[in-house]
């Protein structure tokens, strides 16, 4: 469906140095530095696939989109998303992409959503059967009918988003990219906008390339994650992959009867103790937490027993920082 | 025709525009304003002077309520600020993804933006500027002709108007700041609109540079129509010369955004 390859990209940053005398000095001559936004970046996806894009700030996500979605153009490098080369033939392409910038808004702010929503119908051609089948569709799905009649300065950001989402999968698109779509929203309309792409993919088969610095977002919908940073792809495989590879550490804590001496098994860390509970730290990659527990059972009597893993934030926190990004 | 996009934007754009009633009465009130203060300083230049004047004081009375009328026509102070900012901001990033021409697309944009505030505004200009006493009153059309070419000549100097207005657009992709070129466009086009001073009242040297240019096509031109002062065969030449105009506005503009917006980077995010 989406096949890139080798896709590189710089920018020129005009700089100068701080203060008048460097801003007069601009005017007549300008300093520019060449960033590199996207360096060999290569993934392919397949149809019907969720993938999760994801990077800090700054990393190519968004240039990435930008390049599939055909607003930009590569400096080198093929992208090939159903047969077409995105920047060219951009008008024929992106009848058939959905795209959603979470942080921009594609309709317009002082009308009724219904007429932005006619306006894309007129846009894309949509016949009106269809359209107003997909419509009854997206509403029930979005339970978007008190909304549809307000001008979209007057809705809530999580009521915003679902009718942006709507909007961009009135022409039945066979790609959505979602940048960021879940930005800023509050946790139930994060899980709404969720439960819409889940459904929608599985109702559509609709190819979904979703970037977010939600990791929720990601647990939530694929399974899938390329992760980019400082314009390079370092990672591309299966979320569990990442968590078996970086997701070792444990926290184990005990609540037993009071009175047991202070204890720490072998290959644990002791994180707390107090009478009656303990806390350890430990690495599943090292030691097996059976021993642990059955080392922990022999010397105190246990009433329970907690394992947490560590959030999946932390984990990609840990990925940056391995990468250096 | 159901399924135009460039249809649909302009009834859009009209929709959004028939909002913003309270901004046209306040419009109106200005206008009105504006007009009583342009009238009697001509009436003061045309009683301190013996000769006779280019214009009638009548001529002049209805060209004055015209332009106050029909200012959201041609004025280029008056802009889509939604689209400068989406352009500044990167908004216009969603732009980029949908199966159109983007020239085509947001000069019916403006077009309509332009009609709208023009049709909400003209009607009671044109009811209350009638009712005034002689001298000071809109007189009706020289003749139903003159009339019938009026309404021509100024749906064209819409047209010439968007043409230029793009060209705020193409400036502020290259900027990204639209306070700039918008304030050179503003300046050059109200001096050579004849906005300030009707083009027959101006010296004869600078009135050749005047027809040479687009500007005084927008409004000028037709208002003169309307009065008489421009009879009906010179007007259809006059007409004639709008309709090149619109043309290589519409040309120029068109390949000036192209060639623009295929190297525009899109800020943020």
């Amino acid at each position: 469906m989406i096949t890139l390859s080798g896709i590189s990209k710089q920018f020129k940053v005009a700089t100068r140095e701080k203060g008048v005398g460097a801003a007069i000095g601009s005017l007549f001559h300008r300093e520019y530095k060449t960033v590199q936004a996207l360096d060999n970046v290569s993934f392919a996806v397949g149809k019907g696939e969720i993938i999760g894009y994801i990077g800090p700030n700054g990393a190519g996500k968004s240039t990435t989109i930008k390049v599939m979605s055909g607003i930009l153009t590569p400096d080198s490098g093929t992208c090939e998303v159903m047969g077409f080369t995105p920047w060219k033939n951009r008008r024929a392409y992106v009848a058939n992409i959905g795209v959603v910038f979470g942080q921009r808004t594609q309709l317009w702010w002082d009308v009724p959503v219904m007429d932005s929503y006619d306006l894309l119908r007129s846009i894309y051609k949509i016949p009106p059967d269809r359209y107003k089948k997909t419509l009854e569709r997206l509403t029930e799905m979005l339970e978007l009918a008190p909304l549809l009649g307000t001008p979209l300065r007057q809705l809530s950001l999580g009521q915003r988003m679902r009718c942006e989402v709507a909007a961009s999968m009135l022409h039945a698109p066979s790609i959505l990219f979602l940048d960021e779509p879940t930005i800023g929203l509050d946790a139930v309309s994060k899980l709404r906008v969720r439960a819409f792409i889940k459904q929608l993919n599985i109702e559509t088969g609709v190819t979904v390339l979703l970037t977010t610095h939600d990791m929720n977002d990601i647990e939530a919908l694929t399974d899938r994650i390329v992760l980019i940073g400082k314009g390079r792809v370092l990672h591309d495989g299966s979320m569990r992959d990442v968590r078996a590879r970086y997701d070792t550490a444990r926290v184990l804590t005990v609540l037993f009867k009071t009175g047991a001496a202070p204890f720490t098994p072998e290959g644990t860390t002791l994180l707390s103790w107090a009478d009656g509970r303990a806390a350890y730290e430990l690495d599943s990659a090292d030691c097996r937490v059976s021993d642990v527990i059955a080392s922990l059972s022999n010397h105190m009597d246990i009433r329970d027993i907690e394992i947490a893993a560590r959030p999946v934030e932390e984990i990609i926190a840990a990925l940056y920082e391995r990468y250096r990004v | 025709m159901k399924d135009n996009e460039y249809l649909a934007m302009f009834k859009m754009k009209l929709i959004e525009g028939f909002q913003y009633r309270a901004a046209a009465l306040a419009g109106i009130a200005t206008q009105f304003f504006f007009g009583f203060m342009f009238l009697m300083i001509y009436y003061a230049f045309y009683q301190g002077s013996a000769e006779a004047q280019p214009m009638t004081f009548a001529e002049l009375a209805s060209y004055n309520w015209l332009r106050q009328a029909f200012l959201a026509a041609f004025v280029m102070w008056s802009q889509d600020n939604e689209l400068l900012e989406s352009i500044t901001s990167g908004h216009v990033a969603y732009e980029f993804c949908r199966p159109y021409r983007l020239y085509e697309l947001w000069y019916s944009r403006l077009m309509a933006q332009r009609l709208a505030a023009v049709l909400m505004r003209c009607l009671p200009i044109i009811a209350i500027a009638s009712l005034l006493p002689a001298p000071w009153r809109l007189n009706p059309p020289d003749s139903a002709l003159s009339l019938f070419l009026f309404i021509i000549s100024i749906s064209l100097g819409v047209l010439i108007a968007t043409g230029v207005s793009m060209f705020v657009y193409i400036f502020t992709f290259l900027t990204m700041s639209p306070s700039g070129v918008r304030l050179v466009i503003v300046t050059m086009t109200e001096f050579l609109s004849g906005s300030i001073l009707p083009a027959p009242l101006m010296p004869p040297m600078l009135q050749k540079v005047l027809y040479a240019l687009p500007f005084v096509y927008t409004a000028d031109m037709p208002f003169r129509v309307y009065s008489g002062h421009i009879a009906p065969r010179e007007a259809f030449m006059n007409i004639g010369v709008q309709i090149l105009w619109v043309v290589i506005l519409f040309a120029v503009g068109k390949w000036c955004f192209y060639k623009i917006a295929r190297r525009v980077v899109i800020q943020g995010g």
